[in-house]
């Protein structure tokens, strides 16, 4: 990795990631509210660089890290840096808004956990926990039953096999998430079968693979 | 949870070195062939090797200015043969803060198992391999040793300094290298579990209070100490002397005292030495 800190650096890139694999496409503005330890001390490891080498698509051990705000100035990604009390959360956390050229928008709250480990806690409002060691799917769908069902069932098929499971709605039939953590990678077919069910609103799948 | 005693059970019971029982743990773990786990070590391996020589050139300057060219200064007065301690233990010292002043200066490094702490690994392995004359798969296998205790401290306590104070990333670093120390120069697994144990207590309490925030002012020097600290407990266990307290309770410990640290002391640079009218100077220069 490049330096200083793992978790206000090398963290703070693959959250970068995380936000943007979640966006599903290169944001074109970001706006990143920092919590604790990232408010007090971020600049001084060129976590705001982290962050936007992360938001570009750069690895951890990309040497282009300490030119990240120019290069993002460049290429017309507009981010903007704000501390934020985000409650009761990891010392280092940031929360993400994103916004894409067509329209597209996420919400990611993530937390850099130590030695360049992260976890995402919460997409739009949704908590979550994906730690990015997984192939991870993140399936926005509304809430009805069977859905669930379908989600697996195409998983089997396809022969692949789930780490971890999380389900949660906003209210009764409403929007619901469900996380998928998988052992197995997953491939462009299994997705574009995920994203024709019905009631699924949106599809991705995110790792830092 | 995971424990070390778990690795020093199974490493004691099948003849193997506690690298050769975390490797094998990796390949099921993460379904990737052993060559392919060790070529991955190889690379971070180079990376330490690369970062140590290019510390100690001394031509860096650090991201705010502070610091940078001290390993130099370490290492040209071991080759004119006036250290104090001795060429490996000054070796030792200058490796650590060449790595660490690479960090500070936004160049490559290995997190071992943190950027901050990432000096103390590479300097006792390295000064390892060099004072016995060991092959690189030794150190390799050094590298798993403390990847295995690295896992440990993550799972049990903590390795983020923002969580559980510089002891959890310099502490568990010098744990991780003593560890591996006493591996490489043919100590039991069991060894291993004391020297971590000896050299992480040394570190209980430590708390994270940089100066300005950067991981500059007091870390760099702390990587050197840290190895020196590691070393100590490597010989003392190497010499037969055992921890009173077993490994995993000194984890837990810390991840005990990590709790009862103020925010203040934990990577905020609102406290401690980062606080001091000296240390609010340098804040206000950069």
């Amino acid at each position: 990795m490049v330096g200083p800190s793992s978790s206000h650096t090398a963290g703070a890139v693959r959250l970068g990631i995380m936000a943007r694999k979640i966006l599903g496409v290169e944001p074109d503005k970001a706006e990143i509210r920092l919590h604790g330890s990232f408010a007090e001390t971020g600049k001084g490891h060129g976590t705001n660089l982290a962050f936007a080498a992360g938001l570009m698509g750069m690895g951890t051990d990309d040497e282009r890290i300490p030119q990240a705000l120019a290069l993002a100035k460049e290429k017309g990604l507009d981010i903007q840096f704000t501390s934020a009390d985000l409650g009761d959360v990891h010392p280092n956390t940031a929360e993400f808004h994103l916004r894409a050229q067509d329209g597209r928008s996420a919400v990611v709250l993530g937390s850099s956990i130590g030695g360049g480990q992260i976890k995402i806690v919460a997409i739009n409002g949704f908590p979550v926990e994906i730690s990015g060691d997984y192939p991870t799917l993140v399936i926005l769908h509304r809430d009805l039953p069977g859905v669930v069902a379908q989600v697996t069932s195409l998983l089997a098929t396809a022969q692949v096999n789930i780490a971890q499971m999380r389900v949660s709605r906003e209210k009764r039939g409403a929007q619901a998430l469900t996380i998928v953590e998988t052992d197995q990678p997953l491939d462009s077919s299994v997705m574009l079968l995920l994203r024709k069910l019905p009631a699924v609103v949106q599809a991705i799948a995110v790792d830092l693979g | 949870m995971r424990a070390y005693m778990d690795f020093v059970r199974q490493a004691e019971a099948e003849g193997l070195k506690i690298g050769e029982v975390v490797l094998r743990e990796q390949e099921l773990e993460l379904e990737t062939a052993q060559e392919m786990l060790l070529k991955r070590m190889r690379e971070n391996l180079q990376v330490m090797r690369e970062s140590v020589q290019k510390g100690l050139k001394g031509n860096l300057r650090s991201f705010s200015g502070l610091s940078g060219g001290e390993a130099a200064k370490v290492e040209a007065r071991r080759l004119r043969g006036e250290s104090l301690t001795g060429e490996r233990f000054s070796g030792a010292i200058a490796k650590a803060l060449a790595v660490a002043e690479v960090n500070a200066s936004m160049g490559k490094i290995v997190a071992a198992p943190t950027a901050g702490s990432c000096g103390v690994l590479p300097a006792v392995i390295l000064t390892v391999e060099e004072a016995l004359g060991l092959p690189e798969e030794a150190s390799l296998l050094g590298l798993f040793s403390a990847a295995g205790l690295g896992m440990v401290i993550a799972d049990r306590a903590t390795v983020s300094g923002a969580e559980g104070g510089c002891q959890a990333e310099i502490g568990s670093a010098a744990g991780m290298a003593a560890a591996a120390a006493v591996e490489m120069a043919g100590g039991s697994p069991e060894a291993t579990a004391q020297a971590a144990a000896i050299a992480m207590k040394s570190f209980l309490g430590l708390v994270c209070d940089p100066v300005a925030g950067l991981v500059e002012v007091p870390c760099i020097k702390r990587n050197a100490t840290a190895a020196a600290i590691a070393l100590a407990a490597a010989e003392m266990v190497l010499a037969g002397i055992k921890s009173a307290i077993p490994v995993d309770e000194v984890i837990d410990t810390m991840a005990d005292v990590g709790r009862q640290i103020p925010c203040s002391l934990r990577e905020t640079a609102q406290g401690g030495l980062a606080a001091t009218p000296t240390g609010r100077r340098i804040q206000l220069t950069i």
